[in-house]
C-alpha cells in the first residue's frame, strides 16, 4: 500500500504545481478550458492526496512496523482510535494530513462558490495550489511518512502516552483545521488582489470560511488547554509556552478580522487592513505550524532539531516578499470609501477592538521571539515567561472585555446620548454594584475582581438585547416567549450568534478569575493519613491516602493511588489519579504477557491526575510516585474555583458560531448598493462567458 | 478636533501603555539563559551574575540525582559538558526528568556556587531504553 501513497505524493507534487501555473494564466486571460482545468486540477490533488492520506491509514492500521512512520508512533497494543490518532502525531503524517485538509478545502471552497465569484477561483486554486505544493516538497524531499525501514521489528515504539487521551485525539485535528481553513479566505484576499475586483466580493465570498476556522482555532486551542489541564499534571491550563502562544496569534488576528469585516461589509472602509490582516493570519499560522515544528525556540540551544525549519522558513520569506509587492501594487485599488465620523460610535469601538488584539498579538510574538531577539541584538538570550505575559495581557484582555459588551451595542456613524442612555444605563448600574461590593468585601485580586465586574456588565447587557428583541417579537407578533426568543436568533442569526459568542467569551473570564484563587500542597502520606488544604471558599478539604495498587493495562503498567476526600467533614467521594509506564511488547503477541522480560518501557511514565469538577471549583489530584518499598505516596493537591467555566465556555462558543454559520434562511441584511454591485458583477461574468463560448 | 486626529490619538495611547507594559514586562521578569560553561564565564568576570534570576539549560549528570521523598527535595549536577552546577530544588518534577535528561532549571546562582532552583523543566530526551523494572519501584 505504501507504494500507492508514495505514487500519490509524487503525483500530487506534479499536479500542485500545475495547478499553480495553469491557474494563475487562467486567472489572468480568463480562458475558459484553462479555467476549467485549473479547477480540476484542484478536485484531482484532493483525489490524490486522499489516497495518500487512505494508505498511510492503512499502514497504520495493518502495524505494518517495516514503515519508519509506523513503527515510531504504533505498537500493537495500542488502542485503534490512537492507532487512527497516530496520523497526525508525528512530523511527516501531519504534514501529510495538513495537505489532504488544505485540499479538501480548497476544492469545497470552489466547488461551493456560487458563480458570481467565479472570476476569482482560479487564482484562489492558484494559491492553494501553490501552498500545498510547499507542503508537498517538505514532505518529499524532508519528512516522508512512507519510508521504510531495512528490517522489520516486531513491535512499535508506541504513541506518547500524554497523547493518548480522548482530549489530544481530536485536540491536533481541530487546531489544524483552524490553521488550515485560514489558507481559503487568505486565498480569496490573494485572488481579489490579483484580479483587481477589490469592491468587497471578495469579503462576502469568504465569510463563512473565515468563522468556520476562527470556530475551529478557538475549539482546538480550548482543547488543547484541556489536554494540558488534564494530562500535563501541573494543575494549570495555559503557560504561555511557545507552542501555545503560536496557536493564540492566528486567532487573535482572525478575531480582529472578524470583526473588521463587518465594517468594511457596512461602511467600506479598512479595505488596506482586512487585506493585512488576513494575510498577517495566514502567516501566522504557517509560523505557528514553523515554531511546533522546527522546535527554532524551546529547543533554544541542544533540543533536537529537524530541517523542516528551513522550508518554512524558505516559505515565509518568499511569501512575504510576494505579499509585499502584490498590496503595494494594488494600493490604489483599496481607498476607503467612508470615514471615521465619531469616537462614539461602533466603527470607533471596532476599530480600537482592533488595535488591542493586534497589539496583544504582537506583544505575545515579542515575548515569545524574545530570546532569540535579544541574541541578536545583545548576544546573550533573555528569556520572559508567564509574569511577562500576564503583566501585558490582563490590562488589554480586560479591555476587549468590556469592547465585547460595548461594541455590539452602540450605534454606527455616531452614537447619540439617548442611544448610549438607553444601552449602557442598565449594565453599567448592575456591574457597579458588583464593582462596589468587591471593594468592600476586600476581594482578594484585582485583576479578577475587574474581571468578574466587567465580564456581569457584558452578561447585563448581551442579555438585556436579547431581552427587548424577544419583547418586541412579544408584542408584535403576539408569539410566546419561547417562540420569539427561537425566532428573534433564527431570523438574525449573524447578530444573536455573535451575542451568545461574547457571552462564551464571558465564561472564559470568569475562568481565568478562578484561576487567580488556586490553592495547592504537597504531602507524603502513609495509608490512613491525611492532609487538609482550604480552598478559597473557606472549605476544608480532607484528604486520606487510601492505598496504592498496581496493575497492567492494555499497553501500560499502572501504579494508582486513591485518595479519600472530604468537604468540611462530608464525604465528597473517592479520587484516583495514576502513574503509567508504556511499554512495548518484546514478542508478537496480544496481549503481551504479564512479565517483566518481555516489557520494554517506552517512553518516560506519564501521570494521570484524579480531577472531580463542578461549577464552583475542581479538586485535581497528582499521585507523583511512592517511597521506595512503602505504601507511603507523594501526593500534589490542587483546589481551582470555577475551571468548569472555560470548558463550557468552550462548548458555548461553539453554540454561537454555529448559530452564525447555519446556511440559509433569515432575510440578509444587504445594502441595496451593494445588492445592484453583485448584479453587475454577475451580468458582466454571464457576457464574457457567453463571449468565451 | 476630527475623529480621525482623536481616534490616531486614542491608539497612540493605547500604543504606548502596550509598549510600556512590554518594556517593564521584560524589565522585572526577563532572566538571561545561559549554558552553564555561559554561565561559568560570566561569573567569572561579573560578580553581579548571582543571586539574580536566571535559566539555565544543559543535561542533568548520569548518577547525579539524589531525591529525599520526606522532604520533597532533589538534588543533581546540570552539565554542558564544559562545566556543571550542582542544583537544588524542593518540589515535584516532570515524569521527563532523569539521568542524562535535558533539563532548563529556573532560579538563582548562590555565591558558594549552587544553582537554587524554583522551576525545573524536562524535555524528552532520546532515549526510551528505561527498563520496565524501574516503574514497579519509584518514579520520585
Amino acid at each position: 500500500m505504501t507504494i500507492l501513497g508514495q505514487l500519490a505524493l509524487g503525483l500530487g507534487f506534479l499536479l500542485a504545481i500545475w495547478g499553480t501555473v495553469v491557474g494563475a494564466i487562467a486567472g489572468h486571460t480568463g480562458r475558459l478550458e484553462l479555467v476549467l482545468s485549473a479547477r480540476r486540477t484542484v478536485y484531482a490533488l484532493f483525489g490524490v492526496m486522499a489516497v495518500a492520506t487512505l494508505a498511510l491509514i492503512i499502514a497504520l492500521l495493518n502495524n505494518d512496523f517495516n514503515v519508519e512512520y509506523v513503527w515510531q508512533y504504533t505498537s500493537r497494543e495500542l488502542p485503534t482510535v490512537y492507532t487512527l490518532a497516530a496520523l497526525y502525531a508525528g512530523q511527516a503524517g501531519s504534514l501529510l494530513f495538513w495537505v489532504f485538509v488544505l485540499t479538501g478545502f480548497a476544492a469545497a471552497a470552489i466547488w461551493l462558490s456560487p458563480s458570481r465569484y467565479a472570476r476569482l477561483l482560479p487564482y484562489v486554486g492558484a494559491v492553494t495550489c501553490a501552498v500545498a505544493l510547499f507542503f508537498l516538497a517538505a514532505i518529499l524531499f524532508s519528512a516522508n511518512p512512507f519510508d521504510r525501514l531495512p528490517f522489520t521489528p516486531p513491535d512499535g515504539n508506541g504513541l506518547n502516552p500524554q497523547l493518548q487521551n480522548p482530549g489530544m485525539a481530536i485536540h491536533p485535528p481541530m487546531l489544524y483545521l483552524g490553521y488550515i481553513s485560514i489558507t481559503i479566505p487568505f486565498a480569496f484576499a490573494v485572488a481579489a488582489l490579483l484580479s483587481r475586483r477589490l469592491d468587497g466580493d471578495w469579503i462576502h465570498a469568504v465569510r463563512k470560511w473565515t468563522l468556520l476556522s476562527w470556530v475551529f482555532l478557538s475549539v482546538g486551542i480550548t482543547l488543547g488547554m484541556w489536554w494540558a489541564y488534564v494530562e500535563l499534571g501541573w494543575g494549570g491550563y495555559w503557560a504561555w509556552d511557545p507552542v501555545e502562544n503560536a496557536s493564540f496569534l492566528p486567532w487573535l488576528t482572525m478575531t480582529a478580522f472578524l470583526h473588521s469585516v463587518m465594517i468594511q461589509e457596512k461602511r467600506g472602509m479598512l479595505k488596506k487592513w482586512n487585506v493585512i490582516l488576513i494575510a498577517l493570519s495566514f502567516m501566522l499560522s504557517i509560523f505557528g505550524t514553523f515554531i511546533t515544528r522546527s522546535g527554532i525556540i524551546s529547543s533554544v540551544h541542544s533540543f533536537t532539531q529537524s530541517d523542516i525549519g528551513y522550508f518554512f522558513l524558505v516559505f515565509l520569506v518568499l511569501a512575504t516578499g510576494f505579499l509585499i509587492w502584490l498590496f503595494w501594487s494594488r494600493l490604489p485599488l483599496l481607498k476607503s470609501e467612508g470615514h471615521l465620523e465619531s469616537m462614539v460610535s461602533r466603527e470607533a469601538s471596532f476599530l480600537f477592538n482592533n488595535l488591542l488584539l493586534v497589539g496583544m498579538a504582537f506583544a505575545i510574538l515579542w515575548g515569545t521571539m524574545f530570546p532569540m531577539i535579544s541574541e541578536l541584538v545583545r548576544g546573550v538570550q533573555v528569556t520572559v515567561g508567564p509574569p511577562f505575559f500576564n503583566r501585558v495581557n490582563f490590562p488589554i484582555g480586560l479591555a476587549l472585555l468590556a469592547l465585547t459588551g460595548i461594541g455590539p451595542l452602540i450605534a454606527w456613524r455616531k452614537a447619540s446620548p439617548e442611544n448610549l442612555k438607553r444601552q449602557f444605563t442598565i449594565p453599567i448600574a448592575v456591574a457597579s454594584v458588583l464593582g462596589v461590593l468587591l471593594i468592600a468585601l476586600r476581594f482578594g485580586d484585582f485583576y479578577a475582581g475587574a474581571a468578574l465586574t466587567i465580564g456581569l456588565f457584558v452578561t447585563v447587557a448581551v442579555l438585556q438585547e436579547f431581552w427587548r428583541g424577544v419583547g418586541a417579537r412579544h408584542r408584535l407578533h403576539d408569539e410566546n416567549y419561547a417562540l420569539a426568543l427561537v425566532r428573534l436568533v433564527g431570523r438574525n442569526r449573524r447578530r444573536y450568534g455573535g451575542y451568545v459568542v461574547h457571552l462564551a467569551i464571558v465564561m472564559y473570564f470568569v475562568g481565568f478569575a478562578g484561576t487567580a484563587f488556586r490553592t495547592e500542597l504537597r504531602a507524603t502520606l502513609n495509608p490512613g493519613e491525611s492532609a487538609t488544604l482550604r480552598s478559597a471558599y473557606g472549605y476544608d478539604y480532607t484528604f486520606t491516602h487510601v492505598g496504592v495498587s498496581t496493575f497492567q493495562s492494555l499497553n501500560r503498567d499502572v501504579i494508582a493511588a486513591t485518595v479519600e476526600v472530604k468537604r468540611n467533614g462530608e464525604l465528597v467521594g473517592l479520587i484516583r489519579s495514576e502513574k503509567r509506564q508504556h511499554f512495548r511488547c518484546r514478542v508478537a503477541v496480544s496481549p503481551c504477557p504479564n512479565d517483566p522480560q518481555y516489557k520494554e518501557a517506552s517512553f518516560q511514565p506519564s501521570t494521570e491526575a484524579g480531577i472531580r469538577s463542578d461549577l464552583r471549583e475542581d479538586i485535581y489530584v497528582v499521585f507523583a510516585g511512592v517511597a521506595e518499598g512503602t505504601e507511603s505516596a507523594v501526593y500534589q493537591f490542587t483546589l481551582t474555583p470555577l475551571v468548569w467555566w472555560i470548558w463550557f465556555g468552550g462548548v458555548l462558543l461553539v453554540v454561537g458560531g454555529v448559530i452564525v454559520m447555519w446556511p440559509g434562511g433569515g432575510p440578509t441584511r444587504r445594502s441595496p448598493r451593494r445588492a445592484i454591485a453583485g448584479y453587475n458583477v454577475k451580468l458582466v461574468d454571464e457576457r464574457e462567458k457567453a463571449a468565451v463560448s | 478636533m476630527t475623529p480621525k486626529a482623536k481616534f490616531v490619538l486614542g491608539a497612540g495611547l493605547v500604543t504606548l501603555t502596550v509598549g510600556f507594559l512590554m518594556a517593564e514586562g521584560i524589565k522585572d521578569t526577563g532572566v538571561y539563559f545561559l549554558m552553564p560553561a555561559e554561565l561559568a564565564e560570566r561569573v567569572a568576570s561579573d560578580a553581579s551574575m548571582y543571586e539574580v534570576g536566571i535559566r539555565v539549560g544543559g543535561t542533568v549528570v548520569a548518577g547525579s540525582i539524589e531525591r529525599d521523598v520526606a522532604t520533597m527535595t532533589l538534588e543533581f549536577e546540570v552539565t554542558d559538558g564544559e562545566a556543571t552546577f550542582p542544583v537544588t530544588y524542593q518540589g515535584l518534577v516532570p515524569d521527563t526528568f532523569m539521568d542524562d535528561g535535558e533539563v532548563v532549571v529556573e532560579g538563582r546562582l548562590s555565591p558558594e556556587g549552587t544553582i537554587h532552583a524554583t522551576t525545573v523543566l524536562a524535555k524528552c530526551g532520546s532515549r526510551y531504553e528505561a527498563v520496565a523494572e524501574d516503574v514497579a519501584e519509584t518514579t520520585y
